[in-house]
């Protein structure tokens, strides 16, 4: 079905209508919007496969192949290249609660494996996936539906991140009561402070956030279980408790001159940055900034990336990024095929917005920091880098050879690291539980996702280290489940 | 009543006439199937003579090559004859006895076998003379048949039986020769009933004949064994005016003197496809039985059917009853196999009316047949109604007749010969010996149809419901429950999109491809429809499907519902019953059938009232409560007919939050059962009104299991849905009426699969096998429905239903607000198992692309390891060693094992060049073989490439469309593929629509580019068992060298069916499983028909051991193999060759798609797109490393079974069990013992193939005779011209010759003319098949079937002797099917040829003086020019070429099929100068008299002619030269001295 032909006779169109230098100069989304044309043609590009790769979720070579929530993506290609707009939008949330993130923020690993790509440019699911939901909000076709009757059993939900979140609107959907703790002053974890503006507008988290309390979910912002709360008080009121605290323990570089001041987790540097936006438009001043700075991001991950459009939007005055690794090829590598997730080359928006500026990739591979130069007033100087190679040691494990001769020193003001994270914070929350962790150090869960602890659920990247927003939807439903089925007595 | 099963249809094993093997493993001996030759001799004044006897057995020795032997030359399949009491002779040797015969007709003989026991024989003769006196008869006495056994072979002898006959004198109350004929039925019936009861021992009681009439002498005998085993037969004072002979081919070797023909009434050359559902309706209707005749003695002849018997015998059975109670012979033969009538426009309108009428008294019986028959004063022959199998007469000047299955089988002086016929499909031929004369069809039927008024019966009784007023309130959808509904019945989004969109926007059954790789119903997690458990079965080589879409004219959908009354004795209420045009019913439909009788609303004349009992059941008493349901239906059902209501409505209208549906086949199935048990069944006709039925596969189910008819509210429901929502883009009415069509015309190609015409026979036929069923479930709900490894019962189908009702009514929550997805057809992450799915096709292709092997494990363990998830029965085996483990060093390498690999058949047109190349190399690198597939072959292939790779495909297939099929690809070819059936559409042919036909394509396919081809499901050339043989022998005469391999796929049956096959002397049989690949194939054949390789595969090897027949055939097996475990499980069970398809095509970058049939692989596999070509990335290598890694897991799973060898391996399904522990819900019910079982017979008894077919090519005279004599031409180009003698044993004469010429001379041959043979008599079957250019037949005499098949160059004159008499153009000189798939040449045919003239031509101009039915049927090329009359349905299929009849009648255009071509009449000057040149040289090279007539007259002629031309071919034609003048064929004129003109 889908238009047989439709991939040979439409090329893949992504829009991106705001040019990089304009869009660096505000916080608004970056996502362009096709017309409805565009669109149908991009939906008829699906091949509606026999064998969909897109929707399977398979970890290959280590990373996701496939949507890991299975979304129905063949059906709803197939219904907007027709046009049916409502339908697509029933397909779509059928698996996913939050299309409206994913559609924005997602690597998208449907079309990392989508069946186009073996020879062609993959169909844009990530885009239509957005142009479905955008268009059911639009048509107010997104109203809140309470569950038609409660159980009378309370779950609290900790952690109000993307996993947070979907275990709380799948069990809330299920007739229990859920009530979600937040530390923060506003609900959505990583969607509100760990994603930037310009990739996630606030205002459509808010928008799902009073879609959920509007179906009954009780939110509570500013309170740290373990802290503000107490573990008995909760052990004692709810019936059952999910952990989606995420993996906030960010990774470190303890590099001579790590206490310099300038050095900052890029965490922190963002969630203050949205934090004065949302607040004053950043009139406050409460926030990291980079403006007229030579800045340095250590990390080119998602996060590193928000981080370069961030000092941009800034205004720092020069920007680099480090990337420990060597530069991926512009094409799959052997040892990478189709349908695993293509580790080529790509310019991310943060990228191509300092290529817009400044005339190149703000990218160095294969380059390690060596230390951190200061002046006398403990300001961070410098940053002293040694280029590296990769190669086999006795075991066949690649290992960073320096080479010589590659020093160098580079100027900053600030440098924000991008390492990624190293597992959920353990003191507080979670020894008072008590929960076993795994030997990576997330929280252990069985099948059902529940801890070591009866009735104590974790998902999210709590319980599996940090990863994509579309995993926690994924474990926040799968927690969900097993919570339900617990609360059902379908396990004791 | 369950005893019923194992006494009536598996009894014949137990006590009586045969010696089979019991029923053990998947061998049953109710598959046999048989064919064979039969004829007749009669002298039409009735002069009775001993020559008679000695012509008929000269015309039985004639057609010994139709009949088979086993592995035993010497034991014959069976041979006999029937022909009249031979007074003089009976009365001298009555003598001899002390016993006086009086004058005929005063006594009678039954010809008996008896028990070898002395004391079993006493017994059987004692009880027969006390029913003699019971019944008013008396006995005079027995006369041992003398005979002589010593020709005989050993299991013949083993299995003789004592012979005798008794002498019976008619009593003195019996009025006449017929009721002493009634008398004696009764006699035999009681005494082969008592014998049934009485003997216990081992051994034969058969009553071949019991006649004052007739006498039969058969046996288990070689046809030239007949008379040296009854010395009988030769004694010069038998004497008799007609005689009957019959030569049997089975499908087994075991012993059954009971089962040669004739039959006491009939010889029957063809078989019965709707046999079961014949049983059942006939023992439904004998409760209503009276019979003036009879009267109270008419329970003695009941049941009418001898369960023990073939399905020629219970033929016979239903033959003599319809007989002896009133009805002629020719009448209750038209009875049985009437012609079609609904859509014949041709048809008189009171013979309409009789076979209307007679509708509502029997089905047919439906399936291919030559009968031949006689009650001793008349003798006659009929065919099917497709003519499906051959049946050629002459009359001689001195009134002889002689018919028979072939023509030449006895020698008569050409200038005795008054003139030669055929018997034409559905029509009857008839000599009466009282009247002295010739009955033609025409006149005989009119004479039966006038009897009785019929039209006025009908008129004045059955009903159309059209004329039913419209009752007001039909019921409207309830939409705020639709979805509740879709889900309590199960429907997925897939469905909806897949199956119920297409047909509602476009009237067609949606197409697939790739095959299926999910679970069987009874290994699936999720819940299934019970309809799923089911498989259709279909035609393979004992009898064809029936093209429904291009024969249509015999397809019938009309059934006709309501009670039925006797059947014996015609009267008008008979016809009372509501004539119904299709099985599926609209709502409105339903709705009059619900408000029969009615007040104010019943149509006058019904005179029975319709009810409706709920088909519901509480969903929460699980199985206990369905039962009960069950029960109590079949109780209200037989209240219903006790109430005087002839129509039940089984609604499960009414599912709610309590209620769930029962299973609609079910309950069904269920109350006819019941019902025919109670003998109450044809009292009442069952309309099922359910939300279930959707696909076609369903609809057939419930016709086949019992219903009349079926409304499928929720479809309609759904269809309304999907209309509001404007998603179909059609109206309302449009969306129902192009459902039903597609719902209509699938129905139409189930049935055709199985050879079965009308929708009416098909009704209770239940034509299917259950695969997962328990057996106490079948016994009591599917009786006599096969299902072999066990499986599920009601309590889970109970659960199944649940779990669907759960859906719609969940605990506590609101249903899901859209379906769910499904995934049978597309893969889903949360949808049904595929074998094939991201994650293995993924580690497949990165394994083969790498050379990895570790990899591969990785696949393979996806595939084999199904602890965890079940996809396939030998998913559920375990590999046990019998001894301990060896080393892997001593198991037979892998570079060995390859050569046991072949790739499957996938033609060029279906993949891509670059595919099949790809393919091609790498099998020919490792030294195994790769399959052309249906399409021919680029004649560049057949070199070798410079650096020493072949594309040369080893196998080259011979599929039904024969494209293609030249001598030269003949003689290139290591292994000849006959092409039977296809896993994905057993039973089906296909089509290559236009756009796909590029001129690449085109070229090998000997075609004309962007011209659709047509490939018909069956082989227009193999209708019977005896015809393959033919097709065998024609192959091996093509190419000696070859390998000759027939497709199979597996359903139950298909041992037997093999066993023929190695019968017909194939090399290799392949058993195909149901779930192999294909290009295009309807979404149900890929899911529904034929069963996995796993059954097929070890009935085919159980069955051949049991008939020692299997060390002389190589068995293969293909359908989803995968693994090295697949291969060595394959072999355990009997495999030593494997295939692979759809694996290797994934390691060369298939992603299952599934997509082939749309031409848009994405991937350059399966597309002819040159943009999408150019995306292939396979390379041959990837397949070298698939078929490696395959190797190397076999040989580590042979050195765990301590095999060295993978002969050493085969049938050794000790190895196997089942795996132990199985806790999944449905597959713990499952017993593979029947897969399992090693028929227990001597070490002598070969488990491979070790000894080669008999290559009686050697005997052919191109062997003996010709390829000596043209030796000067094969070597050196030399001109040679030859005369010699040819009789009907001449088999492919040319063919070998021909193959010598392409040998040595390429495509091309020598120049025209090079080699002359004439040749004199009537030729065998298949002359001058594949003759290539420089060889030139001519025949003068006549010839059988198949003349100048696949006719590659060479050129074939026929024409009558000189010195015959009779008009050329008025008789019949050649047989059917002739120059079938012909690529090039001439032919040049003085007299009329049989059915399907040209079928397939593709390039052949040919000049024939008349044809029969079919006539360039599916040409696409080449030019025909008839001039003469023309049978019905001519050019159907034509998509190419030109065919000009000369219409003198003016008639031409009502038998002309003209649904793909235009009939005009030709002025292009041009064209006439063309038909006139070619007629020119058909006058100068047969010198007819009637192209000469033609000639003289030629200006008033041309006006006469018509020209046939194919759309298709117009267009492309048109678009080539830009306008209306086509290139026409050119015909090189060598006109000689004589001037014809004048």
């Amino acid at each position: 079905m889908g238009k047989p032909t439709g991939f040979m006779e439409h090329p893949r169109s992504v829009p991106m209508v705001r040019p990089a230098v304009e869009r660096v100069t505000d916080w608004r989304e970056f996502h362009g919007h096709s017309d409805d044309t565009e669109l149908q043609n991009q939906g008829a590009r699906c091949m509606d496969c026999g064998v969909p790769f897109c929707h399977t979720g398979n970890v290959l070579g280590g990373a996701a192949s496939g949507c890991p929530i299975n979304n129905l993506i063949p059906e709803w290609n197939d219904l907007v290249y027709r046009g049916r707009w409502r339908e697509a939008f029933d397909r779509l949330r059928k698996t996913n609660d939050f299309p409206e993130f994913t559609g924005r923020v997602c690597p998208a690993p449907c079309e990392g494996s989508c069946v186009l790509g073996v020879n062609d440019n993959p169909v844009t699911i990530k885009r239509i996936e957005q142009a479905i939901i955008d268009r059911a909000f639009d048509a107010g076709w997104v109203m809140p539906q309470p569950p038609s009757g409660r159980t009378g059993k309370r779950v609290a939900i900790v952690g109000s991140g993307p996993a947070g979140l979907t275990a709380a609107a799948q069990l809330n959907q299920s007739g229990h009561c859920v009530t979600v703790f937040e530390r923060a002053d506003r609900i959505g974890g990583l969607l509100m402070y760990g994603i930037p503006n310009m990739k996630l507008e606030k205002s459509v988290v808010q928008r799902r956030t009073d879609l959920l309390a509007a179906e009954g979910i009780e939110f509570v912002v500013n309170t740290s279980v373990g802290r503000d709360y107490s573990v008995d008080r909760l052990m004692g009121e709810f019936d059952a408790i999910v952990l989606c605290g995420g993996a906030a323990r960010p990774r470190d570089l303890l590099l001579d001159g790590r206490s310099l001041s300038g050095i900052h987790f890029a965490m922190d540097f963002l969630h203050l940055n949205t934090k004065s936006l949302l607040d004053s438009n950043q009139r406050d001043g409460r926030f990291l900034s980079a403006k007229d700075k030579d800045v340095i991001v250590i990390g080119s991950g998602d996060t590193g990336t928000d981080c370069v459009g961030t000092a941009l939007r800034q205004g720092c005055r020069s920007l680099v990024q480090f990337e420990i690794l060597s530069k991926p090829p512009e094409t799959r590598a052997p040892d990478n095929p189709w349908p695993q997730w293509p580790k080529v080359y790509r310019l991310d928006y943060g990228q191509e917005e300092a290529a817009a500026l400044f005339g190149r990739d703000p990218r160095t591979y294969s380059i390690m920091t060596k230390s951190f130069v200061g002046d006398k007033d403990g300001r961070l100087k410098s940053v002293r880098t040694v280029g590296i190679m990769w190669s086999k040691d006795e075991n066949g494990q690649f290992q960073p050879v320096e080479i010589d001769g590659t020093e160098r020193e580079w100027r900053t003001q600030m440098v924000l690291l991008a390492l990624g994270f190293e597992g959920p914070e353990t003191e507080g929350l979670l020894t008072q539980i008590g929960v076993a962790l795994d030997d990576r150090g997330n929280v252990a869960t069985d099948e059902d996702k529940m801890t070591s602890v009866s009735k104590v659920f974790a998902a999210g990247d709590m319980a599996r280290g940090q990863s994509l927003v579309v995993w926690a939807i994924a474990d926040g439903r799968h927690a969900a489940r097993g919570a339900d089925k617990f609360l059902r007595g379908g396990r004791t | 009543m369950l005893s019923l099963r194992k006494s009536v249809w598996f009894g014949f094993h137990k006590v009586n006439h045969s010696d089979y093997p019991k029923k053990q493993g998947l061998y049953d001996p109710h598959y046999e199937h048989d064919a064979c030759g039969m004829g007749f001799v009669v002298d039409v004044g009735g002069r009775k003579s001993h020559a008679i006897i000695e012509q008929a057995m000269q015309v039985l020795l004639n057609l010994e090559h139709r009949g088979a032997t086993g592995s035993e030359k010497n034991t014959g399949d069976g041979a006999g004859i029937l022909f009249q009491l031979p007074h003089r002779f009976l009365v001298r040797e009555c003598a001899r006895q002390k016993i006086k015969l009086p004058q005929p007709g005063e006594y009678a003989v039954g010809m008996v076998f008896l028990p070898t026991a002395e004391e079993s024989g006493r017994q059987c003769k004692r009880q027969f003379a006390k029913i003699i006196r019971e019944e008013g008869q008396s006995l005079f006495g027995w006369r041992r048949v003398p005979t002589d056994n010593s020709m005989l072979g050993a299991s013949a002898k083993a299995s003789q039986p004592v012979i005798e006959q008794v002498f019976i004198r008619r009593g003195q109350d019996v009025s006449d020769e017929l009721d002493f004929e009634r008398k004696l039925c009764i006699i035999r019936k009681r005494i082969t009933k008592a014998a049934k009861r009485g003997i216990h021992e081992r051994g034969t009681f058969y009553v071949s004949s019991l006649s004052c009439r007739t006498i039969v002498y058969k046996g288990m005998l070689i046809a030239n064994q007949l008379s040296a085993f009854y010395p009988d037969l030769r004694d010069g004072d038998v004497e008799s005016a007609l005689a009957l002979v019959h030569s049997r081919f089975s499908t087994n070797t075991f012993p059954s003197w009971a089962r040669a023909h004739p039959y006491r009434y009939i010889a029957h050359n063809g078989e019965i496809n709707t046999l079961r559902g014949n049983i059942n309706w006939m023992r439904a209707r004998e409760s209503k039985f009276r019979s003036k005749f009879f009267g109270s003695e008419l329970h003695k002849i009941l049941p009418v059917i001898d369960s023990d018997t073939s399905d020629s015998g219970m033929f016979d059975n239903v033959l003599e009853v319809l007989t002896l109670t009133g009805r002629s012979l020719p009448h209750a033969m038209m009875m049985m196999i009437p012609e079609p009538w609904t859509a014949d426009q041709s048809m008189s309108a009171e013979k309409k009316a009789f076979y209307e009428y007679h509708s509502c008294l029997m089905e047919p019986w439906d399936g291919p047949a030559a009968i031949a028959f006689t009650d001793g004063i008349r003798i006659g022959a009929m065919l099917d109604r497709n003519g499906l199998r051959p049946a050629r007469y002459y009359v001689t000047k001195a009134g002889l007749v002689i018919l028979a299955s072939e023509v030449g089988v006895l020698d008569v002086p050409p200038e005795e010969i008054l003139c030669k016929g055929r018997v034409q499909p559905g029509r009857m031929f008839l000599v009466d010996t009282e009247s002295g004369r010739v009955v033609d069809d025409d006149e005989l039927k009119r004479a039966v149809a006038t009897q009785y008024p019929y039209a006025e019966w009908l008129r004045n009784n059955q009903l159309s419901l059209e004329e039913f007023p419209s009752p007001p309130d039909t019921p409207v959808q309830n939409s705020s429950t639709l979805l509740e509904q879709q889900h309590a019945f199960g429907y997925t989004s897939e469905e909806l999109k897949l199956l119920i969109t297409p047909m509602g926007a476009h009237g067609e059954e949606p197409v697939g491809s790739m095959g299926t790789d999910t679970p069987l119903a009874v290994l699936s997690e999720r819940p299934q429809l019970l309809y799923n458990y089911f498989k259709q079965l279909f035609a393979q080589v004992t009898n064809p499907p029936v093209d429904a879409i291009r024969e249509d004219l015999v397809m019938s959908t009309d059934t006709t519902i309501g009670p039925e009354a006797n059947m014996l004795e015609p009267a008008p209420e008979c016809a009372r019953q509501i004539r119904l045009p299709s099985p599926i019913l609209t709502n409105e439909q339903l709705n009059k059938l619900r408000h029969l009788g009615d007040a104010g609303q019943g149509a006058a004349g019904v005179k029975f009232k319709s009810i409706t009992l709920p088909m519901l059941y509480e969903v929460n008493g699980g199985e206990r409560s369905l039962e009960a349901a069950l029960t109590e239906l079949c109780r209200q059902s037989a209240a219903a007919i006790a109430g005087g209501y002839g129509v039940i409505i089984l609604s499960d209208r009414g599912v709610d939050k309590d209620k769930a549906a029962i299973p609609a086949l079910l309950a069904v199935s269920s109350i006819h059962h019941y019902l025919i048990r109670e003998g109450t069944r044809t009292q009442v006709g069952f309309v099922v009104e359910s939300g279930e039925p959707r696909e076609v596969h369903h609809f057939a189910l419930l016709l086949g299991y019992g219903a009349a008819a079926i409304n499928p509210y929720l479809v309609f429901d759904i269809l309304r849905d999907l209309t509001a929502q404007r998603h179909l883009g059609v109206d309302i009415d449009h969306t129902i009426s192009n459902y039903l069509k597609a719902i209509n015309k699938g129905i139409v190609k189930v049935i055709s699969k199985m050879g079965i015409s009308t929708i009416q026979s098909y009704c209770g036929a239940q034509v299917f096998e259950a695969v997962g069923l328990r057996e106490d479930l079948v016994d009591r709900y599917f009786t006599w429905t096969p299902s072999r490894i066990g499986g599920v019962g009601l309590e889970v189908i109970a659960e199944e239903s649940r779990l669907r009702h759960k859906q719609a009514f969940p605990e506590g929550s609101e249903p899901e607000q859209s379906l769910i997805e499904g995934g049978q057809y597309q893969w889903r992450r949360k949808g049904e198992l595929h074998q094939f799915n991201p994650e293995s096709i993924h580690k497949l292709q990165h394994a083969c692309r790498t050379n990895n092997y570790e990899t591969f494990k990785e696949f393979s363990a996806l595939i084999n390891d199904q602890s965890r998830q079940l996809h396939t029965l030998r998913g559920l085996m375990e590999l046990t060693p019998l001894a301990g483990p060896i080393p892997i060093a001593e198991v037979e390498r892998a570079s060995e094992i390859v050569k046991r690999f072949k790739t499957g058949a996938m033609s060029y047109g279906s993949i891509s060049r670059e595919a099949h190349e790809a393919l091609a190399i790498a099998m020919n690198r490792i030294g195994a073989r790769s399959n052309t597939g249906e399409g021919g072959e680029d004649s560049e292939r057949y070199t070798a490439e410079a650096n020493g790779d072949s594309r040369n495909s080893s196998i080259k297939q011979v599929a039904s469309g024969r494209f293609g099929v030249t001598s030269n690809y003949l003689v290139n070819a290591n292994e000849l593929q006959i092409k039977i059936a296809q896993g994905a559409k057993p039973g089906e042919g296909g089509q290559l629509p236009g756009h796909k036909v590029s001129a690449a394509i085109a070229k090998v396919r000997h075609s004309t580019p962007g011209v659709g081809l047509i490939s018909p499901p069956p082989h227009h050339d193999i209708y019977s068992i005896e015809d393959l043989a033919q097709l065998i022998y024609d192959l091996k005469n093509a190419n000696d060298r070859a390998r000759i391999s027939v497709k199979l796929v597996a359903e139950v049956g298909v041992g037997t069916v093999a066993a023929g096959v190695a019968k017909a002397h194939a090399d290799v049989v392949l058993i195909s499983g149901y779930d192999g690949g294909t290009g295009a194939s309807p979404l149900s054949s890929i899911k529904h028909a034929g069963a996995p390789w796993e059954l097929g595969l070890a009935e085919t090897h159980q069955t051949l051991v049991l008939n020692n027949l299997r060390s002389r055939i190589t068995i293969e097996t293909d359908g989803q193999l995968k693994t090295g475990r697949d291969v060595v499980i394959a072999a355990l069970l009997g495999a030593e060759e494997f295939g692979f398809a759809t694996a290797p095509l994934v390691s060369l970058g298939c992603i299952m798609m599934r997509v082939c049939h749309l031409n848009t692989c994405p991937v350059g596999v399966a597309t002819q797109d040159p943009e999408l070509r150019a995306r292939f990335s396979g390379d041959p290598s990837h397949v070298i490393n698939f078929m490696n890694f395959v190797a190397q897991e076999v040989r580590e799973l042979m050195a765990e079974l301590g095999f060295r060898t993978i002969n050493e391996m085969i049938g050794h399904t000790e190895c196997l069990t089942m795996r132990l522990g199985i806790e999944q819900w449905k597959a713990r019910g499952l017993d593979f013992s029947n897969i399992v079982h090693r028929p227990a017979m001597p070490d002598t008894v070969g488990r491979y193939c070790q000894i080669k077919q008999e290559n009686e090519v050697e005997k052919s005279l191109d062997h003996t005779v010709l390829l000596e004599r043209c030796k000067p031409a094969l070597e050196h180009g030399k001109q040679i011209t030859a005369t010699f003698p040819i009789r009907n044993a001449d088999r492919a004469v040319g063919t070998m010759l021909g193959s010598h010429i392409t040998r040595a001379h390429g495509a091309d041959g020598l120049p025209p003319d090079t080699i002359q043979l004439t040749f004199k008599g009537s030729a065998g079957q298949s002359f001058g098949a594949f003759v290539p250019r420089g060889l030139t037949l001519t025949l003068e005499g006549d010839a059988n079937d198949y003349v100048g098949k696949g006719l590659s160059g060479g050129r074939i004159l026929v024409y009558p002797p000189k010195d015959s008499t009779f008009q050329a153009h008025e008789n019949v000189i050649i047989g059917n099917v002739a120059f079938y798939g012909a690529t090039g040449g001439e032919a040049y045919i003085s007299g009329i040829a049989g059915e399907r003239f040209c079928v397939r031509n593709s390039g052949v101009l040919a000049v024939v003086e008349g044809v029969g039915d079919h006539g360039c049927e599916y040409m696409t090329g080449g030019c025909v020019v008839v001039l003469g009359p023309t049978g019905r349905n001519f050019a159907a299929g034509m998509s190419g070429g030109f065919a000009y009849v000369l219409d003198e009648k003016g008639d031409f255009i009502i038998r002309c099929n003209r649904a793909m071509v235009e009939v005009t009449g030709i002025d292009d000057a041009s064209e006439i100068e063309l038909v006139k040149n070619m007629i020119f040289r058909h006058a100068e090279y047969t010198g007819s008299r009637r192209a000469t007539e033609i000639l003289v007259s030629w200006d008033e002629m041309t006006s006469r002619f018509l020209r046939v031309l194919p759309n298709d071919y117009k267009r492309v034609l048109e678009g080539e030269k830009g306008s209306a003048n086509f290139a026409l064929p050119v015909v090189e004129m060598r006109v000689k001295s004589a001037d014809v003109s004048g």
